[in-house]
């Protein structure tokens, strides 16, 4: 029987010849990941168990990058049992402060999760991973635990939607626009259980970068995973990091999905989540003037040097305007080595934004830059629930990284031509 | 097993962020967590929530993040069920593996309203709610995650899972 890309995955990995939407199977897993939040209820899990050791040392990490680096005593003990642990059972990739990045930018930049792989994170994002075409799903920490034992984890195979992408992407559009878009059209739980496939011309020829922030918020339609099929793009990424042998995995054309949905996007402009959920999506042209706060551009969903590279042009010989705070936090070390090394970062601290170390920090009303009752941001974050980035009574407004270098300069959500012209 | 209890009504889409706020987030004690529980959308929920309560809610709810601390803040505020017209995957799997039992019931999830006194069977999947004199079928729990609760929790199954290979 046909069948699509997340079906052939799982299949392969329970030993099973074929599975179907809805059914149960236990399947091996390839890479298992935890942070600083979710970690410890998984160790103090595991400990309950009474495991002894982990199923496999070297397929397991543990990122701390949440509220590192260690915002008050109560985080630093938190981190600390992920330090305890990686040293106990010599995890190879635990990845301490300043060898650290935002758990799924790290890890595919790393070559740790790979094409064809079945993944498991204790944390929603963790479906970020499908843009280099892997099955891969947050978790809670007792899965991740048990996970972490046995190597395996039992699924509900979700039935796949497909999403057809047509036309030209005007300037300023990318993999952000694309997936808030999306969720514009189908609604926070549009996707709810589902396996959302990205397919069509325009993915075809989407970077990297552009993907994995799509696949990043498949999680904010209520999915299971996001998922694109592996091609030369692919190829390019994974090939010079990859730790282990990897495999393609392509939906055969007549596979049988639940829904189809085909978008022409030639028209469309940056588009912006207003408050409180994603799903509020307006295109930038839309939106009345909004003055704002703060600014913040990073997070697992748009972090990447790529996304610097698009704030860095609009941001150039630029100051970020008068009662505005931005924050610019490249998501790994990697990416905040090869931002200094292209001068992205002077282009940012001229601008007077300030630059930080690697951390989740703000996306989540952590720490470094929590806003105050009646304050507004735009952020390349993910979530804008009420109170997300800090107080109950704030407001955050999600786009991508030229939209957000755009909105600090302006002091109001923006469109970067407003910026450039 | 049978519930009961006096209901909470919350809206669509109630989010882990609105469960527990990540600011909370820097502990895994259940009690801590309680104390915080809805707190961004009903400050007072925490200290007025009853033991043997019972949240009910529209769609999506559980939706946001995978924090484990989300079921864990509910379970531990008192909550006994959660009946929702459906549930965010994540919550969904975490709440079982917590042993917090949740309901997906459309009908019930609509018309139940705060105050109302429910008795819920949780083998049969019927909800009564002595209020309105009325009865809901919600959809019966899978048989996978019933051998989850037998066990008594994910990581009690895990257990006896391991025992049985040594």
């Amino acid at each position: 029987m046909p069948k699509t890309i997340s079906e052939k995955i799982l299949a392969d990995h329970s030993g099973k010849p074929e599975v179907f939407p809805e059914e149960l199977v236990e399947v091996r897993i390839d890479f298992a990941l935890g942070n600083d939040i979710t970690a410890p209820l998984a160790i103090e899990a595991f400990r309950r168990a009474g495991a002894k050791k982990v199923f496999d040392r070297e397929r397991i990490s543990l990122v701390p990058d949440h509220f590192v680096p260690n915002k008050d005593i109560a985080s630093a003990i938190q981190a600390r049992m992920l330090s305890d642990f990686a040293k106990e059972f010599d995890l190879p990739y635990y990845f301490e402060v300043g060898r650290m990045g935002v758990e799924h930018a790290l890890l595919p930049e790393q070559g740790l999760v790979l094409p064809g792989d079945v993944v498991v994170g204790a944390d929603s994002h963790t479906c970020t991973y499908g843009a280099l075409g892997a099955f891969s799903t947050g978790v809670g920490s007792t899965d991740l635990a048990a996970a972490m034992i046995t190597g395996r984890i039992w699924f509900k195979v979700p039935p796949s939607m497909k999403f057809i992408f047509r036309g030209k992407l005007k300037p300023w559009v990318g993999g952000k626009d694309l997936i808030l878009y999306t969720i514009g059209q189908i609604g926070v739980d549009g996707a709810r259980y589902r396996a959302m496939e990205f397919v069509g011309e325009l993915i075809d020829s989407l970077p990297m970068a552009d993907r994995f922030s799509m696949c990043n918020m498949a999680i904010e339609a209520g999915a299971k995973v996001g998922i694109i099929t592996p091609d030369s793009i692919t190829e390019q990424y994974v090939r010079a990091r990859a730790k282990r042998p990897y495999k393609f995995y392509r939906s055969d054309p007549d596979a049988a999905y639940e829904a189809v949905y085909e978008w022409d996007v030639s028209g469309l402009e940056p588009v912006v989540a207003l408050p409180h959920s994603p799903q509020n999506v307006k295109q930038v042209t839309e939106i009345p003037p909004t003055p704002i706060d703060q600014v913040v551009i990073g997070s697992c969903t748009n972090g990447r040097l790529e996304d610097l590279r698009l704030a860095a042009q609009v941001m150039k010989g630029r100051k970020v305007a008068r009662g505005v705070r931005c924050m610019v936090i490249p998501a790994t070390q990697r990416v905040y080595l090869e931002a200094m090394e292209e001068g992205l970062l002077e282009i940012f601290i001229e601008a007077e934004a300030a630059v930080s170390t690697p951390t989740c920090g703000p996306c989540l009303g952590g720490h470094m830059g929590i806003l105050a009752p009646g304050e507004s941001a735009v952020a390349t974050t993910n979530r804008n629930f009420v109170g997300r980035m800090g107080h109950v009574e704030s407001k955050v407004y999600l786009g991508n990284p030229a939209v957000a270098a755009a909105s600090a300069i302006l002091g109001r959500i923006a469109h970067p031509e407003e910026v450039l012209s | 097993m049978k519930i009961k209890g006096k209901t909470w009504k919350f809206g669509n889409n109630v989010d882990t962020d609105a469960i527990i706020p990540a600011r909370y987030l820097n502990t895994t004690s259940a009690e801590e967590l309680a104390a915080h529980c809805m707190e961004d959308t009903d400050p007072e929920f925490a200290s007025r929530v009853g033991p043997g309560d019972i949240i009910a809610a529209g769609k999506n709810f559980g939706c946001g993040s995978s924090r484990e601390h989300a079921p864990i803040a509910i379970k531990a505020a008192g909550v006994s069920c959660v009946v929702a017209h459906s549930f965010a995957r994540i919550f969904y799997r975490n709440a079982f593996n917590m042993g917090l039992p949740i309901l997906e019931c459309p009908e019930g999830a609509d018309r139940i309203q705060t105050g109302d006194e429910l008795e819920i069977d949780l083998d049969s999947g019927v909800i009564e709610n002595r209020t309105r004199k009325e009865t809901y079928q919600a959809q019966a729990i899978p048989p996978f995650m019933q051998k989850l609760i037998e066990a008594g929790g994910l990581m009690e199954y895990v257990r006896e899972q391991m025992s049985g290979q040594e």
